[in-house]
């Protein structure tokens, strides 16, 4: 047992009290301007961080050579939260996408979120186990673990939430790729990303919402009132922050909520106009710090499984990271994916915790 | 691991770290390289500049009295933002609110498109500020129709009224003005992208002619500027500053109401003396300067226009008729931008001219009927011979005939068609002493500059007509190919770049290519009344503050001395009080208690109407009196009028009855405008001034 890294520990505690002071000052003169509590949404995003740490501290204290016996169950958990979100009655549609499940109490749970953990470990799981001599993953187990990844997939894609499979699908290619696969896998998996990406929007499987994104990233003027201008406006808020950020709490942007759903997918606009190219600058920083500490975690693992399972929730991390950042600077896709560790949303908290509970994991087993 | 994932490990990890090296270039460009971009889009996303604008300085009179100033009138507004997104672009809401109005829907509809949304050709009327304000339909409502624009918001989306400061010309005394006054406007973009380096505010509204325009920043004032940092919808959140209006300064000028409106008058009514007459008197010009300073007491054109339309909202008929030829191009400003040829006023530069070149002024000189010069005859005026004649007597008269022998003996003195290299060319010297082709230098804008027809001139003159005097039983229409015309065409051809013997004659008698403006006579005139010096006029006299502070004086300049000795231009002020005493000018002048020294001038003009009808002569008449100590120079002209003596020296003479307080044939000094000369102190200003009654 080598306890946890303390690298990785600090990383994402610095992120989560960032994130957490982020999520107040994104809602707190809003909710005051409208009567209601303006702690509203952060009391909530830190009981969410409660709950998260508990689950994580719960998946490292696991060995996770023994949630291997678990994985079907996990998996089968995660593929019945995604059939549930898609019937009517359960689920809650917002912008378009059937994802989310409302419990009492005010409470909704986005099962695809929780499903990224049943991949990650159900994909490592099929890719780990050997039934030959070979040092590698045979076809037999890479068609197998497209089919566990697969499931899931297209029940998401149902919802439709793109951003989600994006992730996913990176995810489950780095996955295999690192198995050891044979290289026509993943190259044959890249083309079939390509061509399927573009083959949905031609033949409409995108819908019309997620069309207008992304066409809106290529002309921001296609759209003024909707996804063109929050781009425009998020890009703006970040720039006007400058070197050293106006201030937390004092961004005339966020304050005017100028940046639509500045709490949870925009967050990282709050941190460019308030915290400016240095606090902005770190929070990018302390996500490269749980990178590099998630890759020297998964070199050192002692099992091919521990390995495939740090590798995947990095590339996890990353993409979702990448893809959110991007997207609030202009540079990806408008998709909404919400940022690790910082944006307010209780499954999405959870499943990165989670995460971090896996990577933690891995470590404590590692080899001396 | 085998060796493939391995390298596939390799991968991802430089993958990755090329990811977060994007994301970290990309912040930053966006927060430190192009940072000070975003902060300024961001600002103007956040903050909101209410502008409350100045209250604009008043411009009176000498005295006091108000020329121009403000009130509040009621305006319509039309917000485009608003109308532009209705299913029929606003139509019905426009055609009922034009009803309501009693105002016709095309003016509506016309007020409120920016100039370059219509087409070529049917600009009249339309909107010349931005798309982004409201835009003014009426600013004189009925404030019970304005009630029910307000009340009545679901029939009339987009429409508006408001209180607001309109400006106000109130023609006190009679007084018109208007082109001098000018009149303000909205901003254009291009006022507003800066160019030309002042800083504006949307709903400023800035000078577009006239003083108004001259003395624009002086006048604006300084709005006050409220800003509020606005949210996402609009809210107010915030005030980040907020600055008191600095109202605009006053302007003094040197005019006088009273006389102004004596000058328009007499203006007047000399072009409907000539239209009794049969004459078509298309329009005038007369011009009342301080002949010691070149001020301008009385500045007026005709046809005028009521300078409070542009205000209330200018319809398509009343914007078509400020510059139709059927209406006589009211907007024309003719005694700065009106070009006339000067005739025998010219006669006092040719008499300079001579003096030069050494002929003896108190000499005879025959004035034939006519002089042959060349292989053309050279009419006297109405082809009289009179005779051997002093010089004085042949000013007096108005001869024309020795001129056209002093001109001629000149030009083949000066080496004629074969022009020697050191030519004296004493006339068009004389003209260029007199600054003819120069601008007077007027503090009003888009002044027109006189043109002397000289050498230099018609060589370029050549350079850009040869082609079509060449080829012109091809190129020149059917109508135009007359004998004589293609006569002259062929004499143009071969010799139209030097100055022909015809030329000369013509130059002498301010006829042939010689224009100047009426203002430029007035100048001329002033000069040969006060001694020699050219002035540079000025309409303003400085700039006070609304508390009384004068910030600027408006001193006249001097731009230089008339070519001529003192002794010349004491011949050439006895000639000319001759013209009055027993010249051409004798008759309208006859028993006049005020002596009164002047030229009359009848200008033929070449070229026709619209309708067909050739033109008539131009009439003119310059003066300055009283003829032993000049105080005024008065100039009146008549477009198409007629005789210089029945026509303009008659409003000439209306002016100086006013000027002087004749009546009859008697003076009232104590009815005289300025028995003191004109005012030299600054009055002191208040809105309220009244015309002193006298």
């Amino acid at each position: 047992m080598e306890g946890f890294d303390p690298f990785l520990t600090i990383a994402v505690g610095l992120l989560l009290i960032i994130g957490t002071l982020l999520v107040y000052a994104g809602t707190r003169s809003w909710y005051a301007s409208v009567g209601l509590d303006p702690q509203y949404y952060v009391k909530r995003h830190i009981f969410n961080i409660l709950i998260g740490a508990i689950l994580a501290f719960g998946t490292t204290i696991i060995d996770y050579r023994l949630l291997r016996a678990y994985t079907p169950i996990v998996w089968g958990l995660g593929v019945l939260g995604l059939i549930a979100v898609l019937l009517p009655g359960i689920s809650t549609e917002i912008n378009g996408a059937k994802a989310w499940i409302s419990l009492p109490g005010g409470f909704q749970v986005q099962p695809a979120e929780l499903a990224k953990i049943s991949i990650i470990i159900g994909l490592s799981m099929i890719l780990s186990e050997r039934t030959h001599d070979s040092n590698q993953p045979t076809h037999r187990d890479v068609l197998q673990g497209l089919l566990i990844a697969a499931i899931p997939i297209a029940l998401i894609l149902l919802q439709p939430d793109m951003g989600t499979v994006l992730i996913i699908s990176a995810s489950v290619v780095t996955i295999i790729a690192v198995s050891g696969a044979s290289s026509r896998w993943v190259a044959g998996l890249l083309i079939v990303a390509v061509v399927g990406g573009f083959t949905a929007v031609k033949v409409g499987v995108v819908s019309d919402y997620q069309l207008k994104r992304l066409q809106s990233f290529v002309d921001p003027t296609v759209d003024p009132q909707s996804s063109g201008y929050q781009l425009r406006q998020s890009r703006i808020t970040i720039g006007s922050g400058g070197i050293v950020g106006k201030g937390l709490f004092k961004g005339p942007q966020t304050n005017g909520r100028f940046v639509p759903e500045q709490q949870t997918d925009f967050i990282f606009t709050v941190a460019g106009e308030e915290l400016g190219f240095l606090g902005s600058g770190l929070i990018l920083a302390l996500f490269f710090t749980i990178f590099m500490r998630g890759f020297r975690i998964a070199r050192r693992s002692q099992d091919i499984f521990g390995r495939l399972v740090a590798t995947g929730v990095i590339a996890w991390f990353a993409f979702q990271a990448f893809e959110n950042i991007g997207m609030a600077m202009g540079l990806m896709p408008m998709t909404g994916v919400p940022l690790p560790f910082m944006s307010y949303g209780g499954s999405s908290m959870f499943a990165n915790l989670i995460g971090i509970g896996l990577l933690q994991n891995v470590h404590a087993r590692q080899r001396g | 691991m085998n060796q493939r994932a391995r390298l596939s490990f390799l991968v991802t990890q430089i993958l990755i770290i090329s990811l977060m090296i994007a994301l970290f270039g990309r912040l930053f460009y966006l927060q430190v390289g192009a940072g000070g971009k975003y902060r300024d889009a961001a600002l103007s996303i956040q903050s909101r500049d209410i502008v409350n604008p100045a209250t604009r300085g008043l411009i009176v009179d000498s005295s006091g009295v108000p020329l121009a100033l403000n009130r509040v009138g009621l305006a319509v507004t039309v917000d485009r933002s608003i109308v532009d997104k209705q299913t029929d672009q606003g139509a019905a809401v426009l055609m009922r609110t034009a009803k309501l109005l009693g105002l016709s829907y095309t003016d509506v509809y016309r007020q409120t498109r920016l100039c370059g949304e219509l087409q070529k050709g049917n600009q009249l009327g339309c909107w010349t500020g931005t798309r982004y304000q409201p835009i003014p339909i009426t600013k004189d409502a009925d404030p019970n129709k304005a009630l029910q624009i307000v009340e009545r918001s679901d029939l009339f989306p987009g429409i508006d009224a408001m209180p607001l400061a309109v400006r106000n010309y109130p023609g006190l005394g009679g007084v018109n003005a208007a082109h001098v006054l000018g009149y303000v406007g909205p901003l254009t973009d291009a006022d507003l992208s800066g160019a030309n380096g002042k800083h504006y505010y949307r709903s400023e509204s800035i000078g577009k002619a006239g003083l108004e325009f001259q003395y624009d920043s002086y006048l604006r004032g300084t709005p006050g500027i409220r800003t509020v940092i606005v949210d996402r919808k609009e809210a107010v959140t915030k005030e980040s500053q907020n600055t008191q209006s600095i109202p605009g300064n006053h302007l003094v000028t040197s005019l006088d109401a009273r006389l102004q409106n004596a000058t328009e008058s007499a203006l007047a009514n000399a072009v409907f003396r000539a239209r009794s007459s049969g004459y078509r008197a298309d329009g005038g010009a007369a011009v009342v300067m301080d002949v010691k300073t070149g001020r301008i007491l009385a500045l007026a054109s005709y046809p005028t226009y009521d300078p409070n339309i542009w205000e209330r909202g200018l319809t398509v008929k009343q914007a078509k008729d400020l510059f139709a030829e059927s209406t006589g191009v009211p907007a024309l400003d003719r005694p700065l931008q009106g070009q006339y040829a000067p005739a025998s006023t010219f006669k006092s530069v040719s008499l300079v001219a001579a003096a030069n070149a050494g002929y003896n002024l108190q000499a005879t000189y025959t004035c034939p009927a006519q002089v042959t010069v060349g292989n053309r005859d050279f009419q006297n005026f109405e082809s009289k011979a009179q005779g051997t004649i002093t010089m004085k007597k042949a000013i007096a008269i108005s001869c024309d005939t020795i001129w056209y022998q002093i001109a001629y003996d000149e030009w083949i003195r000066d080496g004629g068609l074969r022009p020697k290299s050191n030519a004296h060319d004493y006339f068009f010297a004389a003209a260029r002493g007199f600054q003819i082709a120069k601008k007077t230098g007027i503090d009003l804008p888009s002044e027109s500059v006189g043109r002397v027809p000289d050498r230099q001139w018609r060589s370029g003159w050549y350079l850009q007509n040869k082609d079509y005097f060449c080829n012109y039983q091809s190129r020149a229409p059917k109508k135009q190919q007359t004998a004589f015309l293609v006569a002259l065409a062929k004499e143009n051809c071969t010799d139209g770049n030097f100055i022909r013997g015809g030329d000369a004659v013509n130059f002498s008698i301010g006829q042939g290519d010689t224009v100047l403006t009426p203002l430029k006579l007035t100048q001329m005139y002033a000069a040969i009344a006060n001694g020699g010096t050219l002035w540079s006029p000025t309409v303003a006299k400085a700039i006070v503050k609304t508390d009384g502070t004068v910030i600027k004086e408006v001193t006249p300049s001097v731009l230089g001395k008339l070519p001529a000795t003192s002794a010349t231009l004491s011949f050439l002020r006895g000639a000319l009080r001759e013209v009055v005493i027993s010249g051409t000018a004798a008759g309208t002048f006859s028993g006049f208690p005020i002596a009164v020294s002047g030229k009359t001038g009848t200008a033929e003009v070449f070229g026709l109407n619209g309708n067909g009808s050739k033109k008539d002569n131009t009439s003119w008449f310059a003066s300055f009196a009283p003829s032993d100590k000049p105080k005024y120079a008065v100039v009146v002209m008549v477009s198409q009028g007629g005789f210089g003596a029945s026509t303009s020296a008659v409003g000439v003479r209306k002016i100086y009855e006013t000027l002087f307080g004749v009546i009859g044939s008697q003076v009232d000094p104590a009815k005289g405008l300025f028995p003191d000369g004109p005012p030299t102190k600054l009055p002191n200003i208040s809105a309220t001034t009244k015309l002193s009654e006298k």
